[in-house]
């Protein structure tokens, strides 16, 4: 009886559609409910409202985007009545979810991704495998779209203002974005983290893909001694290495002060750039070297063979195709070192000041949603820098003929 | 040759330039408005005059003490001079790491003439502390939430029952201690008698403890305005200035409750080491940054007390909103009707024994 049959594609309207509304009304309710203080009676008015949709949608609406259209301006109306431009907006958006859900129901479309012959089991599984995917992606990403907004605060706190939730543009504004470009206390920062990355990211690119080439040779002595050790400040506990760095990074700088007669500021820059580069190796090193496991030895024996030398082997044959590990290895590098927070607060003195260090000490001295307006920067730059260089790659690709597709 | 007299002169020019040219000082400090008080009232007055000093600011106060340990160690000195709560400058003047002055060499001398260590007087706590302010500890509260009457005694903060919902406490035995056992019907002037017991100390946990679970804990000051904004708290401990600034600056429904505030005092110390052409600069800044006018501008921007005596009558109006910032002050006579001092030599010989306990009792 449930082995599903093309013929059959709508599932019965009283058995299946109108109860799973019920349930899916039951939940709803409970959440408006709850907050509006009668969890017991947005439980019981959800059930019966979603249920009620669920038969009219099914039976009378066959036109999916009339009914799905008419449900959120009949919601959207209903939320501003019951808490004005806030609830229209909540209402659209539960309307929309409520109406798809009806339709996903009682057309039969929770069937249309499995194969006919799955069982109820089978097509039970495969929508809750969605579901638990669909959580997944919500936990991972919901922490970091709830700063976006708050964000656009006119307030100096980490708070949803009442203004903010009824959509006022009163409660909304620019300034943390302004206080960001324009004070001292942020572009500093700012300026030396867009110094120290690129300058810190050069050094472990070049030292890390040269490491990942040499450790690839199989007649090195000791390569998995080597490798464990160049592979350490990833494992060791990051507060560990930052304390022996400051002392050791402390005494190279005397002696570069002293000996050298290089000011202090600028030793400081060298002190923290070397600490970063070294964070960022291991990461070069371990992707160049899986990179390097898919490379074919005898193109380089052909390149000798043909009279190139070493260099311009690597250059010509060798770079161009471990370029994607050396360009992934180069990225986590820069990201460590844009992001590194415990280190620089050992090792640089307050001329170094980098982004993190400034959130971080912005944080505990003053909330202030400035952070949060970096944060958003950061972010949006973040996205944008991973998807220039993805589309990079692929066009590289396929230009070379790598690509399946 | 007229080239090489050119040459010579422009080398010449670009050596005195280099020997006059640009000092870096870093200044460390505790971030937020109470830095800014410091960066308007005299720092940025100071590198206007001189041009070729310019101040970095490190936000490291709260880990003064640590780090000027570890540069110590590493013979790495990156700091000029540091903000310090006056309870620190004890540790530092003792370990040697803050450097000891002569108040009248060093500061200058009031507009009448009295000599900086008369005007000053007590509050230069010990041989390395050079005061600045004085700030207080106390209790800022909702007041669309505390009902008809709004709390005016420091026992409301225990009194569960008039005064349902959260509140927030400093994460530390400091302040809280005193206030418990006040509440706990001990008199003001046998407090530490009483804390130096052991019995003291359990009879003000136990009192503590009665509010245990509607205590939200902070460690920055910054948390509790925040907590009070959101709602979360319906009443809360933290520096007066935060709760000022929350107040008059930001606009949120929070009101003062003056009873039984902590005075206590913050000021700079020189850290020991410094070379003698910084050290020179650092002091000249430092007799310009505690006169009188000076530290009675810094009350322009943020509700602390000058420390000197001679600064209080020249104390005016919030540098942007205009208003007397003299009834916002802790040591105002309206304020200061009942006030705690913070008992240096009690927290120093009892601050480790009593930490570990206040923990303990926090995991247990």
């Amino acid at each position: 009886m449930s082995i599903g049959h093309p013929e059959i594609p709508k599932p019965s309207l009283t058995g299946f559609t109108l109860p799973l509304m019920a349930v899916a009304g039951l939940c709803l309710g409970y959440v408006v409910g709850t907050a509006n203080g009668q969890p017991l009676l947005g439980l019981i008015a959800g059930a019966a409202v979603a249920a009620a949709l669920g038969y009219v949608l099914a039976s009378f609406v066959p036109d999916r985007r009339v009914g799905r259209l008419g449900t959120a301006a009949v919601a959207a109306i209903a939320g501003l009545l019951m808490a004005g431009v806030s609830g229209a907006v909540v209402g659209v958006i539960i309307g929309l979810i409520v109406s798809w859900f009806a339709y996903w129901l009682s057309t039969g479309d929770y069937r249309s991704t499995v194969p006919v012959y799955a069982t109820a089991g089978d097509v039970l599984w495969h929508n809750t495998f969605k579901l638990i995917c669909g959580l997944i992606f919500f936990f991972l990403i919901a922490p970091i779209v709830v700063v976006l907004p708050l964000s656009f605060n006119a307030q100096d706190f980490f708070t949803f203002t009442p203004e903010m939730l009824a959509f006022d543009p009163e409660g909304y504004s620019l300034k943390h974005y302004r206080d960001f470009f324009n004070n001292p206390d942020w572009t500093r920062p700012l300026k030396n983290s867009f110094i120290i990355a690129p300058l810190a990211t050069i050094i472990s690119v070049s030292l890390g893909t040269l490491a990942a080439i040499g450790l690839s040779q199989s007649h090195v002595p000791g390569r998995r001694a080597i490798m464990a050790i160049l592979i350490s400040p990833m494992i060791v506990p990051l507060i560990i290495s930052a304390t022996g760095m400051f002392f050791f990074y402390s005494k190279l700088g005397n002696w570069m002060e002293g000996n050298l007669g290089l000011s202090q500021d600028f030793i400081g820059y060298v002190k923290v750039v070397l600490a970063h580069a070294v964070l960022g190796i291991p990461f070069v090193i371990i992707t160049v070297t899986a990179t390097l496991v898919g490379f074919d030895r005898s193109l380089t024996r052909a390149a000798a063979n043909m009279g190139a030398g070493p260099v311009r082997t690597f250059f010509k044959v060798q770079m161009p195709l471990i370029l994607p590990g050396v360009i992934s290895g180069g990225l986590f590098a820069f990201i460590t070192s844009f992001d590194e927070v415990v280190v620089v607060l050992f090792v640089g003195s307050a001329s170094q000041k980098t982004l993190p260090w400034q959130m971080f000490t912005g944080l505990r001295e003053q909330i202030s949603p400035t952070i949060l307006a970096v944060a958003t920067v950061l972010v949006t730059f973040s996205i944008i820098l991973l998807t220039t260089v993805e589309l990079l790659r692929r066009r590289s690709e396929r230009l070379r003929g790598m690509s399946p597709t | 040759m007229k080239l090489t007299k050119t040459l010579l002169a422009t080398s010449a020019l670009v050596m005195s330039a280099g020997a006059a040219s640009a000092i870096d000082l870093t200044f460390v400090s505790w971030g937020g408005a109470y830095q800014k008080s410091q960066l308007e009232a005299y720092a940025k007055p100071y590198m206007e005059a001189h041009p070729d000093v310019n101040i970095i600011w490190d936000e490291s106060s709260a880990e003064a003490v640590a780090k000027l340990r570890a540069m110590n160690e590493a013979g790495n000195l990156t700091w000029d001079l540091v903000d310090v709560d006056a309870a620190d400058s004890f540790r530092l003047c003792d370990e040697g790491l803050a450097m000891e002055y002569d108040p009248d060499e060093l500061l200058a001398p009031a507009d009448d003439g009295t000599s900086a260590s008369e005007d000053f007087g007590a509050q230069i706590v010990n041989a390395c502390y050079i005061p600045q302010i004085v700030y207080s500890t106390t209790f800022g509260y909702r007041t669309d939430l505390v009902g008809d009457t709004p709390p005016s005694n420091i026992c409301d903060v225990f009194d569960l029952e008039a005064y349902p919902g959260k509140r927030s406490l400093e994460k530390r035995p400091i302040n809280n201690m005193e206030w418990a056992l006040l509440c706990d019907g001990v008199a003001k002037e046998d407090i530490y008698d009483v804390l130096a017991t052991d019995e003291g100390q359990q009879q003000a946990l136990a009192k503590l403890g009665t509010i245990k679970d509607q205590v939200i804990w902070w460690s920055a000051g910054a948390d509790t305005p925040q907590l009070l904004a959101d709602g979360e708290v319906v009443m809360g401990s933290t520096y007066n200035g935060r709760l000022f600034s929350a107040i008059a600056e930001q606009n949120q429904p929070i009101g003062m409750l003056w009873d039984a505030q902590v005075f206590s005092f913050d000021g700079w110390v020189i850290p020991t080491g410094l070379p003698e052409d910084r050290l020179a600069v650092v002091k000249d800044f430092l007799f310009f940054a505690t006169d009188t006018q000076r530290l009675a501008d810094q009350a322009k921007y943020i509700s602390y007390g000058p420390a000197r005596a001679s600064s209080a009558p020249l104390v005016g109006q919030h540098a942007d909103l205009g208003i007397d910032m003299a009834p916002h002050m802790p040591t105002d006579p309206a304020n200061a009707q009942n006030v705690f001092y913070y008992n240096f030599e009690f927290w120093a010989d009892y601050r480790d024994d009593i930490d570990a306990k206040f923990q303990a009792w926090l995991a247990g």
